[in-house]
């Protein structure tokens, strides 16, 4: 009877390249309910979003057959930190945590909308929201009808995000927004956006305000999608505001406030997607377990050979490790020892997050992705170990971004 | 109306299994546990039942070690209300499972009791039936198709048999195990799985239901088919038959 089933799985697989998942031990890191929960989101993804994984980065689209959007917001997915009643889980970061490794583990590009959609605009609007805004924008974005998003970045202001020249002028009524912002994940597809632009742009950092954007504002646009060499299908574009009013009642927070509201959310933010790294980890070891049983050379599967065990091991531990630490942190912070330096220290996991993000199984320029992940990875790495080195000797505040 | 469903916590259907070195049975340490898939389908039916306004309350009942629970706990999280463990160490082989169930029965009354057809690590598709049989009810096995008429407290039950279909028509309560292509199981959603945190599951022990366990049934040894030769290939007709009459012994 177990062949049977196996046999059926294994059917089910190849047809749709869903790919084998091995077993890790969690035992000290989740408590039963964590467990129930980790396994069924990863069923729901391994049956809903990895049939689609390859698909969607050769296309750079999301599936046009299926509403992956709608199909997690039915699963819960979108508002697990926002309260229940606007359709959201109040359940902590631990859980958000989980949920995004497990929806990165089927893809990572659906990983990276959703981490943007669920985290960077749900969780913004749940942490800074008025009642009157929480009620207006969170029921949609919550239950997949509308997808979210969140810009801060500009053409000239990456790292140094606090030096963004877009301007939020005040006018009767509101504001005009004027200027660009780029690497808008889900900008194509968003029906609501966090903006951060300058009311006063000659207060620094004091001068920023957040904003939600809706789509369709006149004067809001977006501009080419970027044709990115990984996490294809996660849509990412320029925004482009030509005299685009925005209304009072749409100011995040307070003016003036909005570097409190960005500061304290990359925090989280980081948090949340560093969990993209690990189900990307996870996925290539669900990849390679079986690969190194299967392939044989020199009359052996290749796995009985020292060196690929080494290298198995090295992984395994890495993956644990990295994962214990990611749980670690978002358990801290959901019994709310939010040690905004501590975070910071999750850059390092954003390097393996940069690395894999050029990192796809079947594209052919796989050796042109690998050389450029590990330019990406030594100029993070050095950026990293500045702000690590700063967070604990307290010198001047580098931002990252 | 009350519907009761037997689960049962298994090897995961994905795993590869590996026989134990002493040869007393299957490696079961370390190893991926999950509910029987014909116990999901067994519950996803219940659910259904009771959505559809024909019971009231669906009880999970799983026998076995205390890890049982979490298989009771992905059943709260499906949807049933309560759960009931009986905790019993040891082997547990269907005739006594079915005299447990049926001590269980006397207890609570349910109006139906679904189980699925067999379990995927036994196979043995024999405590529906002998439940029945010890409790008087009536039984419609390999249920392809189910359909409750509460008026008339009848269940018309389709099943899959050798010939085809066959439509048996019980009077309730009665006895239900479940097919393949009953339905599709839902997935545990997440509000179900904390909500199942305080459902409540109650213990039982086979002495407290005066059941004795003990068994006629004793495992000698467990080993590995043998493995699949090649093929060969035949040059002639007749080498085939000799082939056929003195290696494999078919003719």
């Amino acid at each position: 009877m177990q062949r049977l089933f196996a046999a059926r799985s294994v059917c089910a697989a190849i047809s749709t390249g869903k790919r084998h998942c091995a077993s890790f031990s969690t035992a000290l890191l989740f408590d039963d309910t964590q467990i129930q929960f980790k396994e069924s989101v990863s069923q729901f993804a391994q049956q809903n979003i990895a049939p689609h994984a390859a698909k969607i980065d050769q296309t750079n689209y999301f599936p046009q057959e299926v509403n992956l959007w709608k199909l997690m917001g039915e699963f819960s997915l979108h508002g697990i930190t926002a309260p229940e009643e606007y359709g959201g889980l109040g359940l902590g970061y631990l859980y958000h945590c989980i949920a995004m490794e497990e929806i990165s583990r089927a893809s990572g590009s659906v990983g990276l909308s959703y981490g943007a959609h669920s985290n960077l605009c749900i969780n913004q609007l749940v942490r800074n929201g008025n009642p009157a805004q929480k009620q207006k924008y969170l029921p949609k974005l919550i239950s997949g009808e509308h997808v979210g998003a969140l810009a801060m970045s500009e053409p000239n202001a990456g790292s140094d995000v606090v030096s963004m020249k877009c301007k939020a002028d005040r006018v009767d009524g509101g504001y005009v927004i004027n200027g660009n912002k780029m690497w808008c994940t889900n900008g194509p597809v968003a029906q609501t956006l966090v903006v951060y632009a300058k009311t006063d742009v000659t207060a620094g950092s004091k001068g920023i305000t957040a904003f939600i954007i809706e789509k369709g504002m006149p004067g809001f646009s977006t501009a080419q999608k970027l044709d990115k060499l990984g996490m294809r299908g996660s849509d990412t574009c320029e925004l482009v505001f030509d005299n685009c009013f925005v209304p009072e009642e749409n100011v995040l927070g307070q003016e003036g406030k909005g570097v409190y509201v960005m500061m304290s959310g990359l925090d989280l933010e980081r948090l949340v997607l560093a969990s993209g790294p690990l189900g990307l980890m996870q996925a290539c070891l669900d990849v390679v377990l079986p690969y190194v049983r299967q392939r044989e050379q020199f009359g052996r599967p290749i796995g009985e050979f020292q060196f690929i065990q080494g290298k198995i091991a090295d992984m395994y531990t890495s993956l644990q490790s990295s994962r214990s630490y990611v749980y670690s942190v978002a358990r801290d912070c959901d019994n709310g020892k939010v040690n905004p330096k501590v975070p910071l220290n999750l850059n390092f996991l954003f390097l393996a997050f940069l690395g894999y993000l050029y990192f796809f199984f079947f594209v052919p320029s796989i050796i042109l992705q690998i050389l450029v992940c590990l330019l990406i990875f030594e100029f993070y790495y050095i950026f990293s170990c500045l702000v690590i080195f700063n967070s604990f000797c307290k010198l001047k505040f580098i931002i990252i971004w | 109306m009350k519907i009761m469903v037997a689960i049962k916590r298994v090897v995961d259907y994905a795993v590869k299994i590996r026989v134990k070195p002493d040869k007393t049975g299957v490696e079961t340490q370390n190893v991926k546990m999950s509910m029987n898939p014909f116990c999901e389908i067994a519950l996803e039916e219940a659910l259904r039942i009771k959505e559809s306004g024909l019971a009231s309350e669906v009880v999970a009942v799983s026998m076995g070690t205390a890890q049982c629970v979490d298989t009771l706990r992905t059943g709260l999280a499906m949807g049933a209300d309560r759960g009931i463990h009986v905790e019993a160490t040891g082997a547990l082989y269907p005739l006594s499972v079915a005299k447990l169930l049926k001590a269980l029965v006397e207890v609570e009354k349910p109006g139906l009791l679904i189980l699925g057809k067999q379990a995927i690590d036994d196979d043995c598709n024999q405590t529906g039936q002998m439940v029945a049989g010890l409790l008087g009810w009536p039984q419609g096995t390999f249920a392809s198709k189910v359909v409750l008429d509460k008026e008339n407290q009848v269940a018309t039950v389709d099943r899959e048999v050798d010939g085809g279909l066959e439509t048996l028509s019980l009077d309730l309560p009665a006895v239900i195990t479940t097919d393949l292509r009953l339905n599709q199981p839902r997935y545990a959603t997440l509000p179900n799985i904390m909500k199942a945190k305080s459902k409540a599951i109650k213990k039982f022990t086979p002495q407290e239901l005066n059941v004795e366990i003990k068994s006629d049934l004793e495992v000698v040894q467990v080993t590995e088919p043998p493995k699949r030769k090649a093929g060969v290939v035949v040059s002639s007709v007749d080498e085939l038959l000799d082939k056929l009459k003195n290696e494999a012994h078919v003719i």
